[in-house]
């Protein structure tokens, strides 16, 4: 229960992490909050040589209004930081919804935005909502930086496309299409848990109250967020009411494989899964009423 | 690898030369001796080690202690005037509505709502268990913890007016 020992490194700039990433590849783990990494080695279920602590690179640290009126999130911003930005939660209000799901307040005092979204849990809140609201994750390593959309991020369970040398070091989030409203919805055994399932909903309406655009993202659905691109078709054009909410539900889940373990079997988990878009969407809507009446 | 450290914990300097994988809640304990900070999951889920880093509570056992240096850190010593001196308001209304049996959650539980409680945000019972939903007590059922913090914010908003 306690870490294995490491060789430690705290740089104060980007540059410098990126020298040490190139020069320790697999060998070095970045840690950031260290909500994660530090049970990981208490547990020595990682074991890294190096550990390079961002903790001191001060410019990976802010929340900026992005001029086509999205925001871009760097890499260490806290996530009790985000939580508290007028900026943010104003600018995406799904980080809002997201956020105050993402464990306990000590920990988001602690946890980082970018260290979620890299470590990529699919239990985890952050990486499900920046899939809904169409993502960019910027990644940095010497050779150069690389944008990716957030749904082409992930790749499985705790794996993203990022390189050994490459750090995250900002997400920008695009801004969300007008009269719209978000929902954030899961279910846990205990509040603050891993969610067993859960469901991210980015719903807009036309002034007839039928819908405009829908975004839904999957939480615990697979081994990565899933956007469920057909349910979102399929609700685009009309009413977004208890029918056609259970429809798209039910077709959000139909192809996806939850993990089975002694929380809940896949079938269990795939039915929450349904259950949380179902309630999400219908959230989202009436949110969006209530914006836009 | 050890290197040399200089953490502010009350008010008080510690300087020590440590490995650099000891966690912040080895350091409190047995580097500094104060040994009201609890330690129970060791894994961030359980709370007891809760202490505040620069004023915002965050759980010491998931935290390197090399990481506080240049913070200001504050354990559950730092409450009560002395050993012997006057209870904390919160700790008073904790005594008061037998807010603990063993009492092994409850620095941690002091130092995370603390801050909420001096803040003069209106609490309720809601807000209340929101805020200590990273706590676990294993006696109480919790119904006394939440009496005690309403009771303690009720008494400082009178005090305040």
């Amino acid at each position: 229960m306690k870490p294995p020992p490491f060789e430690l490194h705290r740089p104060t700039s980007v540059e410098e992490v990126l020298s040490l990433l190139a020069e320790h590849g697999d060998d070095a783990k970045v840690l950031a909050g260290g909500q994660s990494l530090i049970p990981l080695l208490n547990f020595r279920l990682a074991r890294p040589e190096v550990l390079v602590d961002i903790n001191r690179v001060t410019e990976l640290d802010r929340i900026s209004a992005s001029p086509d009126g999205g925001i871009s999130i760097g890499a260490l911003t806290r996530q009790a930081a985000v939580e508290a930005s007028e900026l943010a939660v104003t600018r995406n209000p799904l980080l809002g919804d997201a956020l105050r799901l993402v464990a306990h307040p000590q920990i988001r005092n602690r946890g980082t935005f970018g260290g979620s979204v890299a470590h990529a849990d699919p239990a985890a809140e952050l990486p499900v909502a920046i899939v809904a609201t169409d993502a960019t994750v910027s990644v940095r390593s010497r050779g150069g930086e690389r944008r990716i959309p957030a749904g082409e991020f992930f790749v499985s369970h705790l794996t993203t496309v990022m390189a050994d040398d490459e750090l995250l070091v900002s997400v920008d989030l695009p801004a969300v299409p007008e009269r719209c409203g978000t929902a954030f919805e899961e279910f846990a055994r205990r509040s603050g848990d891993y969610a067993l399932g859960g469901a991210a909903a980015v719903v807009a309406l036309r002034s007839d109250g039928s819908c405009a655009s829908a975004a839904l993202a999957l939480l615990g659905a697979g081994d990565v967020p899933i956007r469920a691109r057909e349910a979102e078709s399929a609700v685009v054009g009309r009413p977004i009411d208890a029918a056609s909410a259970a429809e798209a539900a039910r077709q959000a889940v139909r192809d996806t494989s939850p993990i089975s373990n002694m929380h809940g079997d896949a079938d269990y988990r795939r039915r929450v899964v349904e259950a949380m878009v179902e309630r999400a969407l219908l959230k989202a809507a009436g949110r969006a009423e209530a914006r836009s009446s | 690898m050890k290197q040399e450290v200089s953490i502010s914990i009350n008010g008080t300097v510690y300087e020590r030369t440590i490995d650099v994988r000891m966690l912040l809640s080895d350091f409190i304990r047995h580097e500094a001796r104060l040994t009201g900070t609890h330690v129970g999951c060791e894994h961030g889920v359980c709370g007891a080690c809760t202490v505040q880093l620069d004023g915002e509570p965050v759980r010491s056992c998931i935290m390197l202690a090399i990481q506080a240096e240049g913070h200001e850190l504050r354990t559950v010593e730092s409450l009560a005037n002395g050993v012997d001196g006057e209870l904390h308001p919160l700790q008073q209304a904790f005594h008061e509505t037998h807010a603990l049996q063993c009492g092994y959650c409850t620095a941690g539980i002091l130092m995370s709502i603390e801050p909420l409680v001096e803040s003069g945000e209106p609490l309720d019972e809601e807000r209340v268990r929101e805020a200590l939903s990273g706590n676990l007590c294993r006696c109480t059922g919790y119904q006394q913890i939440v009496e005690a913090v309403l009771l303690a914010a009720a008494r400082r908003a009178e005090a305040v007016e």
